[in-house]
């Protein structure tokens, strides 16, 4: 059992929080200002395949980190417009937005490299770059943004006005906050960070895109939010367990020490960890979790 | 009459426009979106076969379409048919084999509980995979209804559970050793619903149309009846339109909340009838072709109706059976097109809902 804990372990647990840390501070924006984000899936895939296709055509890894930023940017504004000016179930928008990213994605790189599975590979070189013991420059962000976005969100008038319009919009309004205008910036923010998450799986801890690569990380981010009960701090936390968990479950994998009892271990119980704990603290069993008041419901300005 | 009118109207100009923005794209790619839109309606109405085939897949989607809209009639979305499907399929397959006298030679237990005849097992099988879905389906209403927590939230999580609860069960106990596909064995022959052309003689003989496709048409029917015409039905859809109100009204919210999410799981879970012991005959890993998910886009299209339902069903056919051969027959638009073209018409639906509710 020794084996489990090395160095190496908590580096791969670290490479493998990075792109929940993006995109759980991405829904943190989201969800504290009122709108449920279950599209950080189609943003985080927004990301990861502009960024691949954008550092495969130009070599160059920091133009593409920025251009997947764009998209999950840009995305996240059509979501908002659904959401915001149309006041459509959020979760339902949420779902077209995820499925339109399985589909569009596989439908350009169709056409363009006559490969509808994933984008051409990058070269070894054209990748993110690693410092110290294999940290990916995308790590070392996503660690810093956590204290930026815990002092945007508590010493800022910004986050001030982001926690009322996501816990009581009409006061919000009523004190000449603009909730909608708020709300949209707050969904662009979180398409930002989705998306530079997306980068980091396309072209930091891999090297190329393939169909639907997040592979239900989107959904691991917002189990991470709840848990962490919509905070910074705790959202580093809660992201740092879910990707120790994905580690250990790669490692047990055919190793000899993981069995108890002359069985192995099942991978597939070690995978469970993240979703059957947010299912406990969402019920309440571990302390109260309370979401924004206002989340989930469309603001209309009374006249 | 009027009301009709609006309800069709707008799913209709979603998908108008689905379709024009869905043009445009394919025009970007460089093809012809009349071309690629001919072959998709081509191939799925041209020929008896065809119509057949789009009907085969719209079968599940029924089954799922109707599960989210009884959930969405009782303000509940159901974001967990695809787990429930999941879980059940599998409970389906073990009822089959192991009832059905399969002697697998699989790790753990090799030998048949029963080997029971088809009049018995078939509805064993079915009561499975309504039962199992159903438990499945209740778990995120229990805990909506006695802790407040979100269902969205605990059905996206019992999703990833109840699929990797699966998986761990085929790999371990039911994996045929040597094989290098994620499967069960096959479910007895007693098990094996009809194909519909052993006698109706109109359907030709290679399309895998089963007894499902009726069953599903039945449940269409039921389903209606059950929300417009019981008294359950009525307080299930109170509690959706004004929770509190019906509770004033001496209506337990909770009652139906579990109710609801339980009826929804037990239809999700009847997809495993057409597809496990009509068409697979067995259970394999990534069984589901996103029919959970696809099956909110149904129900939303639908306007929540069972006839709606059967109608978006049959479209979403459509695109799954079209795809394919537009994928085959242009150069440059591939099979996603009917993601792209799924995702867009349910985005489109619930940005209308606005002009819909007035």
């Amino acid at each position: 059992m020794g084996e489990i804990l090395t160095i190496a372990l908590l580096f791969s647990a670290l490479r493998l929080a990075t792109p929940l840390i993006f995109a759980a501070l991405g829904g943190l924006f989201s969800e504290r200002s009122g709108v449920i984000n279950i599209a950080l899936e189609g943003l985080m895939l927004a990301g990861a395949f502009t960024a691949a296709v954008t550092t495969y055509q130009f070599q160059n890894p920091y133009l593409g980190f920025v251009f997947g930023i764009l998209a999950g940017g840009l995305l996240a504004y059509v979501y908002a417009i659904a959401c915001i000016k149309f006041e459509a179930d959020q979760v339902v928008a949420g779902m077209a937005i995820n499925f339109l990213m399985i589909g569009l994605p596989a439908l350009i790189s169709g056409a363009v490299y006559d490969s509808s599975g994933s984008t051409p590979q990058i070269d070894k070189v054209d990748q993110l770059p690693n410092y110290f013991n294999n940290v990916s420059l995308a790590s070392i962000i996503a660690l810093l943004l956590i204290p930026i976005c815990w002092y945007v969100m508590y010493k800022t008038p910004f986050g001030l006005r982001i926690r009322a319009a996501g816990e009581n919009p009409q006061a919000a309004d009523a004190a000449g906050i603009n909730v909608l205008k708020l709300r949209y910036v707050a969904v662009i923010i979180s398409g930002v960070l989705a998306g530079a998450g997306g980068a980091y799986l396309s072209i930091g801890q891999s090297s190329l895109f393939t169909r639907n690569m997040t592979a239900g990380r989107g959904f691991i981010a917002l189990a991470a939010l709840i848990l962490a009960k919509w905070r910074p701090v705790p959202v580093l936390i809660a992201c740092l367990f879910f990707g120790f968990t994905e580690a250990i479950a790669i490692q047990v994998q055919g190793a000899s020490w993981a069995k108890i009892g002359g069985e192995d271990i099942p991978v597939q119980f070690i995978q469970m960890i993240p979703y059957v704990l947010t299912i406990i603290v969402l019920a309440g069993f571990i302390g109260l979790s309370r979401a924004p008041k206002a989340l989930g419901i469309p603001y209309r300005k009374e006249n | 009459m009027k009301n009709l009118f609006r309800e069709v109207l707008w799913p209709l100009v979603a998908v108008l426009a689905a379709f024009v923005v869905g043009g445009i794209i394919i025009l970007i790619l460089g093809d012809n979106p009349l071309t690629a839109y001919g072959w998709l309606l081509s191939s799925s109405f041209g020929s008896a076969k065809d119509i057949g085939w789009t009907l085969h897949y719209a079968t599940p989607l029924i089954f799922t379409g109707l599960a989210v809209a009884v959930a969405f009639r009782c303000g509940l979305l159901n974001i967990g048919a695809e787990g429930q499907l999941y879980v059940a399929a599998f409970a389906t397959a073990w009822v089959g084999m192991k009832f059905g006298g399969v002697a697998t030679k699989v790790v753990g237990e090799g030998t048949a509980i029963a080997d029971l005849p088809a009049i018995v097992l078939i509805p064993l099988c079915i009561l499975t995979a309504v039962v199992v879905g159903g438990i499945w389906g209740a778990i995120p209403g229990i805990l909506r209804a006695k802790f407040g927590s979100h269902e969205v939230i605990n059905t996206i999580m019992l999703n990833f559970i109840g699929i990797a609860l699966v998986s761990y069960f085929t790999q371990y106990y039911y994996k045929i050793p040597g094989d290098p596909i994620m499967q069960t064995a096959n479910i007895g022959e007693a098990a094996h619903i009809p194909q519909l052309n052993q006698f109706l003689p109109f359907i030709p003989k290679d399309v895998p149309l089963n007894l499902s496709f009726i069953i599903a048409i039945v449940m269409c029917v039921l389903i209606y009846v059950f929300l417009w015409k019981t008294k359950w039905g009525y307080e299930l859809r109170a509690v959706g339109q004004n929770a509190s109100a019906a509770e004033y009204g001496g209506i337990n919210p909770k009652k139906q909340i579990i109710l609801a999410m339980t009826l929804s799981g037990a239809l999700a879970g009847m997809v495993a009838i057409g597809e496990v012991m009509g068409t697979r005959h067995n259970y394999y890993d990534g069984f589901s072709a996103e029919w959970g998910f696809l099956g909110i886009a149904v129900a939303l299209l639908g306007r929540n109706h069972p006839v709606g339902v059967f109608i978006a069903a049959i479209f979403f056919g459509v695109l799954l059976r079209g795809e394919i051969f537009v994928d085959a027959f242009t150069a440059k638009v591939s099979k996603d097109l009917g993601w792209v073209l799924q995702a867009i018409i349910i985005l489109f639906v619930a940005c209308f809902q606005k002009f819909t509710k007035r």
